[in-house]
């Protein structure tokens, strides 16, 4: 049906593109191997963005991360929106696309926010359809990819990790593996990250990301971690890839700073202590 | 006790003295509570910068404390309609006109009209300007008749203000506006998009010309709307800026 390597991108580093690396990135990449775009960001119609991407595939494998499909909506998929997306991979030719366990449309209204869902069954049968919808419409594989979590549904019936397994099985779409997610919602809810990972269909996994998170509390005094993107990745979160890259052997590795953007040393920086992981791994 | 739908998250994503959906808990065996207002503040905080970074002539104007307040009530009444936030913002210009708070800058609404128009001809469709020497070798007669075409990246923003003075007092600083009415271009030739003061007479000769008219029924445009139209100076302009793409000349 598809090509059924879960992802055409190179096991290497690769960083969230943003506009203001563009002429840095273009004169030493450093230890990046490839890029990611958030989709929406290009869907005009010509400028500067497109000219830039055009340049940048050129030189790069690129990854298109959506953010806006809302495959977790109870609403049916955007069907103008996944015409977008069809349009950006079929003139990018991107080695992947992904997007996410969540949801962000309602009744025609755009959160830009990647709300939660319950893990029930009628949950599982929406997701299932919607990603077999967007891999039909695309005619590629896609990787849907762990959410961060703030709170819990008392209605959920199984496991995130099971939940995930049955949409691969089902779909056929490969999974991305949100390290700092993993921490995240770990913090947040109570439970055991290892047990995640181990728990993790990792033979489906084609891609990994890493990012920065706050540190919060709830009412009841409780840490909250914010999956914010705006700072380093946190030391637990390197020790979690660690056993991650274990278990699964060396993947895309994507580090993502969306906000507070540091200068490209920093962002480079990051890359190579990513590169070094795979390195081990693959030791 | 019915499980949370999206509906429900809807209504409490936008009103902070909304309830939390039932049904949502910690993780701890207690209730979501405050954690709720992770999502309410993500949204909330996303929005607003959108506003913030997508008006920076309303932001100058205003000063971005101000913008930021405006952007709270606002986005309430008109959460995103599209996943494109790069569009986000075109109900503001309405918005503005009912808003009573600032109904004493009448022109805030035009303003808001004018960052819309630049940043929808930043992410418009690229193209080549006419040459200008192509035009200089027509002969009179068959410039009447030519068709010209106008870039994607062009826009036309009308005003009752003196929109132009406006915005250099914006961008550049300048003295207090002449209260007179004025139009602005907003033309792209490379990436970046520029604006012109468009004399009156303009935007008649653009809206005739979008419409595939021919360049001699534009001029009688602009001279219906400006009997002194300078018809000369405003092909000057529209050459120089980038505005004109094509050139076509009926058989």
């Amino acid at each position: 049906m598809f090509d059924q390597s879960p992802s055409r991108l190179p096991a290497l580093p690769g960083v969230g593109f943003k506009a203001r690396h563009y002429g840095a990135i273009l004169e030493d990449a450093g230890p990046v191997g490839w890029l990611e775009i958030h989709a929406e960001n290009y869907m005009g119609d010509g400028g500067r963005p497109i000219a830039m991407l055009r340049r940048l595939a050129e030189r790069f494998p690129v990854s298109v991360h959506g953010v806006g499909l809302s495959i977790g909506g109870e609403g049916a998929l955007d069907r103008a929106h996944l015409a977008r997306l069809r349009d950006l991979c079929d003139w990018l030719q991107p080695a992947s696309f992904s997007e996410h366990l969540a949801w962000s449309t309602h009744d025609s209204a755009y959160f830009n926010d990647l709300l939660p869902l319950p893990y029930t069954s009628a949950t599982l049968d929406r997701v299932v359809s919607h990603v077999g919808q967007v891999q039909d419409a695309l005619g590629r594989q896609m990787l849907l990819e762990n959410p961060s979590s703030y709170l819990s549904f008392d209605e959920s019936e199984m496991t995130e990790t099971a939940f995930l397994r049955e949409v691969a099985r089902r779909s056929g779409c490969g999974l991305l593996l949100d390290v700092n997610n993993v921490f995240v919602s770990a913090v947040n809810l109570g439970l055991d990250p290892r047990a995640y990972v181990q728990d993790f269909p990792l033979e489906t996994v084609g891609e990994i990301h890493l990012g920065g998170h706050d540190e919060d509390e709830d009412d009841a005094g409780r840490p909250l971690l914010i999956d914010s993107h705006g700072r380093e990745v946190a030391d637990p979160v390197w020790a979690l890839l660690d056993e991650v890259l274990t278990l699964s052997g060396p993947k895309p590795l994507l580090i993502e700073w969306d906000n507070d953007l540091p200068d490209w040393p920093v962002l480079a920086a990051e890359a190579a202590r990513a590169g070094a992981a795979l390195q081990r791994a693959a030791a | 006790m019915s499980p949370p739908t999206q509906a429900d998250f809807r209504t409490a994503m936008l009103r902070p003295e909304a309830p939390v959906p039932e049904g949502l808990g910690n993780g701890h065996g207690g209730p979501a509570g405050r954690r709720f207002a992770v999502y309410r503040n993500n949204v909330a905080v996303g929005l607003t910068e959108a506003v913030v970074e997508g008006f920076p002539t309303l932001r100058a104007l205003l000063g971005e404390d101000n913008l930021r307040a405006l952007a709270a009530p606002f986005l309430r009444a008109h959460p995103p309609s599209s996943p494109l936030m790069f569009r986000y913002g075109a109900a503001l210009p309405g918005f503005l006109r009912s808003f009573q708070p600032l109904a004493h800058m009448g022109y805030l609404p035009d303003v808001a009209r004018l960052d819309l128009a630049r940043r929808e001809s930043y992410h418009a469709a690229d193209a080549t300007p006419l040459d200008p020497a192509r035009l200089a070798a027509i002969p009179p007669a068959d410039l009447a008749r030519a068709r010209l075409g106008l870039a994607p990246s062009l826009r036309v923003v009308r005003s009752a203000w003196p929109l132009w003075q406006i915005w250099q007092l914006a961008h550049h600083d300048g003295p207090p506006p002449r209260p007179v009415a004025e139009d602005i271009l907003i033309t792209r030739p490379g990436f970046d998009p520029t604006a012109h003061h468009l004399p009156a007479g303009g935007a008649g000769f653009l809206d005739a010309l979008g419409q595939g008219r021919s360049a001699e029924a534009a001029s009688e445009a602009a001279l219906a709307e400006a009997p002194d139209a300078d018809l000369p100076a405003l092909l000057g302009l529209l050459l120089k800026s980038g505005a004109l793409t094509s050139l076509e000349i009926p058989t």
